[in-house]
């Protein structure tokens, strides 16, 4: 998932192979974003360690402030970093 | 008004593994001292961190769960403050959906430590792989 929005975020998809994004915490009931989980919240990061936005991710308005709050509260933690290079490769 | 709040801190890797026992104990007893019933506490033992702070690269990770009011947070936020093992720490409180998320967490974390012991009685040369898989369910 985490690589598929990437290479999305370099190349623009042609728009007839466009497939309908979805917000996979109301898809999947997910009611609370743990901050504790780095590991799941790098889905939500660019490599450089920017927090995507919602139109790459296809997270709902409700659930993306719910991200950028634990993405926040992680980064202050030291469980994600503020900046980097290549997060995803190491 | 009582809530239930989550903190976690991280204490400079300087510390021997009694030292930090003990740490965690005087916040353990600031804690029940001003009258907060602890729910739920876990050890991440040293961590690497994703950046240095303090120029540490390090640190030991502790996290409690408790009951209290707002004005224990105050104090121990402030003894957090005035103790210089501690290097970060935060504090939030928990909504309904977090508690449930905790409580979901927890259950998850003792069947893999049950299932870890079963493991290592048994066979102890097998790895159980299911530690690996993270931790929140898609």
């Amino acid at each position: 998932m985490a690589q598929q929005s990437d290479i999305k975020y370099i190349a623009p998809v042609a728009v007839d192979i466009k497939k309908k994004k979805y917000c996979r915490f109301k898809k999947s009931g997910i009611k609370y974003i743990d901050y504790k989980d780095g590991e799941f919240l790098k889905k939500f990061v660019n490599e450089q360690g920017k927090i995507l936005p919602r139109r790459l991710t296809g997270t709902s308005l409700k659930y993306q402030k719910k991200v950028a709050q634990a993405v926040k509260r992680a980064r202050h933690l030291a469980l994600l970093p503020f900046v980097t290079d290549n997060l995803k490769s190491n | 008004m009582v809530n239930q709040y989550e903190t976690v801190f991280i204490m400079t890797p300087v510390l021997s593994e009694d030292q930090m026992k003990e740490t965690v104990q005087k916040f353990e007893k600031i804690l029940t001292d001003k009258g907060a019933e602890i729910v739920h506490q876990e050890n991440w033992g040293l961590r690497k961190l994703e950046y240095p702070i303090q120029k540490k690269s390090s640190g030991f990770y502790h996290l409690f769960e408790f009951k209290a009011d707002g004005a224990t947070v105050e104090a121990l936020e402030l003894q957090y403050r005035r103790d210089e093992r501690i290097m970060r720490f935060l504090t939030v409180s928990m909504d309904k959906y977090a508690i449930a998320y905790a409580e979901k967490r927890r259950a998850n974390r003792n069947a893999k430590a049950a299932a870890k012991e079963e493991v290592v009685a048994e066979q102890p040369q097998e790895v159980n792989n299911e530690s690996n898989q993270t931790e929140q369910a898609e």
